[in-house]
This record gives C-alpha cells, sequence and structure tokens, in this order.
C-alpha cells in the first residue's frame, strides 16, 4: 500500500503558497501565513490574521511566561507548532461584563481558585472558558491560534503580514 | 424525459425506469439516471452531468442541509440556500444561458427539496459507493441499480455545540466508534494533550487532539463544527481529490491550511469568470471574499480548518452593503 507523509508546517520549516492573480486585488484574500507572523511577533502578541466582523483568529508566538488573561466569552487555543502548559484559574474578582469583546490582561496574578493544568502540543486544541483567567508557558518558541473576539489586545497589522503583489510569490522560511 | 404522474406527494418520485432508478420532479425540474449519467430537464432546457459527479455534489448538499449560499453541481445546476427555502436554478449563474433566456430558477421549501434529494441520493447510489469517499477509497457509481449504501449517505454531520469531547457534546473519534485513522494520515501523532483538572472543574478543563480527530475522519470535504465562540464556528474538515461542488458565498469565509497542500479555482460569484488561483500550504491563511466561488483541488489527503461566521444576520448585511465583501480594507 501507498504510504503518506503529512505535511505540517513549524517555525524552523515552512513553505508559503500564495495567490495567483488573474483579475483580481490580491489584497481581497488577505493571505498570509502563520509561521511567517509568529516568527517576528513579540511573545504573547495577539496578531489578527483572520477576521469577519467580530470574530477574530490571533496567532501568538508563545515563549516563556503569558501575561494572565481573561475573557467574558469562551476562547480556543490550537496548538500548531512547539508545547505550551496553560494553567487555568476560576477567579473571584474581577468578572468582566458578559458583552465585553475579546480578552483583557491582568495586571496581578488573579485571586481565585485554581481550576487545573493543560498541556498542549501540537494538533492539540484547548478550551479557555469563559469568565476564568488563564496563562500560557512555553519553554521554546511555539505557535499558537486563538478561536476568540476582537478585543483591546488584539493587534492588526494586515499591511505587514499579508502578500501585496499579485503574482505567486512562494517563499520559504525558518531557520 | 416526459413528466408521469407523481407517485410519492412528498419526494415528488414518479417510479423506476427500466435501470431501475426511480425518476423524480421538482417543481418543473425533472431528473433521471441511467448507468453513467444524471439527466436534469427544465421548461428550455436540459443538462447531463456524469452520475459520480452528480452523486457527490448531491451529497454535499444534502449533508450540509444547502450549506452557506451557492452550492454548484457544475457550471449549470445548482441551488442557493435562502434559510427556510431553496432555489434550484439551471443556468442563472452562468452568462449565456441566462442571455439565451434558457436559465431556470425555483424557489420551493426547504423541507421539500430536502425530501427529493434525499430520496434520490439514497435511490440512485449504489451498493459499495460512497459518494463521501476519495474515488481511490469507493467502488464504482456506474451500472444499473444494484442496492444502496445507505448506511453511508445517512451520516449524520458532527456539530459540537461548544467543543468535541465534552460531556454531552459532539463525541471524540476513535477505533471503538468506527473511525479507524484514514491511510494517508497514518503518521499523525495521535497522543492525547495532558489535562489535569482540579477535583469539580473536570467540564471546564478540556483538551483533545483536533488532528488526531481530522485524522479519523472517514469522510471528504464534509465540514464538521469542532468549537464554537457565539457565532464564530471551526469547521475543519479533511479533502481528498476534488471539492465535487463549486461554492459561491453569502458571506466571507476563511481558510486555514493545517496540513498538507490545496490548490483553489477563485471565479466571480455570480458569472463564473476566472479571478485568482490560491496556493495553500502549511500554516497559510486566506479569505474568500462573498462575492467570489471557489473550488479546491487536494493532491493528497490535507486537514483544512474553514472558518466560518454563523451570524443569522451576516447574509443581509452583506447583501444590503452594510457589511463588506471582503474582510479586510488595508
Ligand atoms: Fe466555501
Amino acid at each position: 500500500m501507498e504510504s503518506y507523509t503529512t505535511q505540517f508546517g513549524s517555525l524552523k520549516s515552512y513553505q508559503k503558497g500564495g495567490v495567483q492573480v488573474i483579475a483580481d486585488r490580491v489584497e481581497n484574500y488577505a493571505f498570509s501565513n502563520v509561521f511567517e507572523i509568529c516568527s517576528s511577533a513579540r511573545p504573547y502578541e495577539r496578531v489578527v490574521f483572520g477576521l469577519n466582523q467580530i470574530y477574530v483568529l490571533e496567532a501568538v508566538r508563545a515563549e516563556g511566561h503569558s501575561p494572565w488573561f481573561l475573557c467574558a466569552h469562551d476562547e480556543f487555543v490550537l496548538c500548531m507548532d512547539g508545547a505550551a502548559r496553560i494553567d487555568l484559574v476560576e477567579v473571584d474578582v474581577p468578572r468582566l461584563p458578559e458583552d465585553k469583546l475579546g480578552a483583557v490582561s491582568l495586571p496581578n496574578p488573579p485571586e481565585g481558585t485554581p481550576m487545573g493544568w493543560i498541556r498542549i502540543q501540537r494538533g492539540h486544541q484547548a478550551l479557555l472558558p469563559s469568565q476564568c483567567a488563564y496563562r500560557f508557558d512555553s519553554a521554546t518558541p511555539s505557535v499558537l491560534v486563538i478561536q476568540t473576539c476582537k478585543g483591546d489586545l488584539s493587534v492588526e497589522r494586515w499591511a505587514e503580514i499579508c502578500q501585496r503583489t499579485g503574482a505567486a510569490e512562494e517563499a520559504e522560511g525558518g531557520r | 424525459m416526459s413528466v408521469a404522474p407523481v407517485v410519492s406527494e412528498e419526494t415528488g418520485a414518479l417510479g423506476a425506469n427500466r435501470f431501475g432508478y426511480q425518476k423524480f420532479a421538482l417543481g418543473s425540474f425533472s431528473f433521471e439516471r441511467d448507468e453513467y449519467f444524471a439527466h436534469i430537464a427544465w421548461s428550455h432546457g436540459t443538462h447531463t452531468m456524469d452520475v459520480g459527479d452528480f452523486l457527490r455534489a448531491l451529497m454535499r448538499d444534502v449533508a450540509w442541509g444547502f450549506f452557506y449560499g451557492y452550492v454548484h453541481f457544475d457550471s449549470v445546476f445548482g441551488t442557493c440556500n435562502h434559510y427556510g427555502t431553496v432555489d434550484v436554478f439551471a443556468g442563472t449563474y452562468n452568462s449565456n444561458y441566462k442571455r439565451a433566456g434558457v436559465d431556470e430558477l425555483q424557489n420551493h421549501p426547504t423541507d421539500r427539496v430536502g425530501a427529493t434529494f434525499v430520496a434520490m441520493i439514497e435511490d440512485w447510489t449504489n451498493e459499495g459507493f460512497d459518494p463521501f469517499a476519495a474515488p481511490m477509497e469507493t467502488g464504482s457509481p456506474y451500472g444499473p441499480n444494484r442496492g444502496s449504501n445507505l448506511e453511508a449517505v445517512r451520516r449524520a454531520r458532527s456539530t459540537a455545540t461548544r467543543c468535541v469531547g465534552l460531556d454531552g457534546d459532539a463525541p471524540l473519534r476513535t477505533d471503538g466508534s468506527g473511525y479507524p485513522v484514514n491511510r494517508a494520515f497514518a503518521d499523525v501523532d495521535q497522543s492525547e494533550p495532558e489535562v489535569h483538572a482540579e477535583p469539580g472543574f473536570e467540564d471546564r478543563v478540556h483538551a483533545f487532539n483536533l488532528f488526531a480527530y481530522l485524522s479519523r475522519s472517514d469522510v471528504t470535504w464534509n465540514p464538521s463544527f469542532t468549537s464554537v465562540v457565539k457565532h464564530s464556528f471551526m469547521c475543519p474538515t479533511t479533502e481528498e481529490h476534488i471539492l465535487p461542488i463549486v461554492h459561491g458565498n453569502d458571506r466571507v469565509e476563511w481558510f486555514f491550511q493545517l496540513s498538507d497542500e490545496i490548490h483553489w479555482d477563485i471565479s466571480t460569484r455570480d458569472t463564473a469568470e476566472p479571478r485568482s488561483r490560491v496556493i495553500m500550504k502549511p500554516g497559510d491563511m486566506a479569505a474568500m471574499p462573498a462575492d467570489c466561488r471557489h473550488q479546491g483541488f487536494a493532491p493528497k489527503r490535507a486537514m483544512l480548518l474553514v472558518w466560518e461566521n454563523g451570524s443569522p444576520k451576516i447574509v443581509d448585511e452583506i447583501s444590503s452593503g452594510q457589511a463588506p465583501v471582503n474582510p479586510v480594507d488595508f
């Protein structure tokens, strides 16, 4: 039987595809690559690379300890490269207003009840439950994607992360 | 094709032809299959499709409940979802058919179209042919009526309401539940995340292996919901060979390539003129604008995260111009 090798990308090694324009604007596709974004992002910066009205997908370079985050609604995190530990705390205060969109960072470690911890690696996805504080920790640079709403911490720099010319520009990256 | 008296009011079945397949009527459209082809006829035209291609397209339309927006079976025939009613059309989004006035569009209650399409997929799919499977993984769709494959065509689409694997939500896929790892993903890591929940927090400290879940998918080009934030739906899917339909958007959707490679042909939504090609490799992200139609090609089974906005207001917001057809302005 034919044997197959599944191709994944990583910070160390990724290949980018691209948009080949026929009669179009390349910007319509907001084409980017999560490993390229996270190669140059600051740790735990939440770089928006998918946007649909109030909803975003954020690309996050995980490296060392993150701040503590809190969000009024559920979020989900998917690990695309490396690994990360997630600590969860049920906070006493402050609860966010129910309609607050996106995560906020907490100035101090949260006071509350430890809920447990999770260790995810490539391909694993975790729930970041509403109104619970969480913190990431990653020993080596890793890549996370967060499903959430656009909020105070969401960083948009589309012109920098997206393909700008219509010819195929197949890039390769990594160290 | 002359229209015989309707045998079933519910499905529009007209009785079997000499190949053993039911003929169907839906408004002014009629549908008949022979050994190789599906034949569609309406008041001003006729159309022929390879029956394998037709059944693979029909299967997606049925399983997705007519999906978001337009499901083009090919450049002529398709459906458009109005969430309660469905347009069934031929040539409407093809400029020459339209110009010649040989196009047809009829709107019906969703249940009416659904009943006919479900009866058709069940009657026209032979034993040994699975319209959800990649072509290398299934038998032939051709020949006279030869049994059925109800188990395959009645698969329910997995739709988590919060997250796959939570108690009471969509279950994980395992060998035991009938989801072995697919041959193309035999090398995908099956480890589970380490989850350490303090007593009382087991229902909120949750993680699962999404790539392992996808490696065990037994269908192609059939997004399931795995995690939900308000109306933000993660709809990952495994793709191999050709998307059996051309999807016309009524909203922006996004593609995030998790593994391997998919090539997309993008055309104008209403007239099918080529706009772009998009080549996607692992880690690539691309929006599909709300005014495009698109079809994907996956040389090797690939994991694709389709990311949808299921807001009930979004179609009106886009069609009225309140929301842009391109998601980002820069
Ligand atoms: Fe689509």
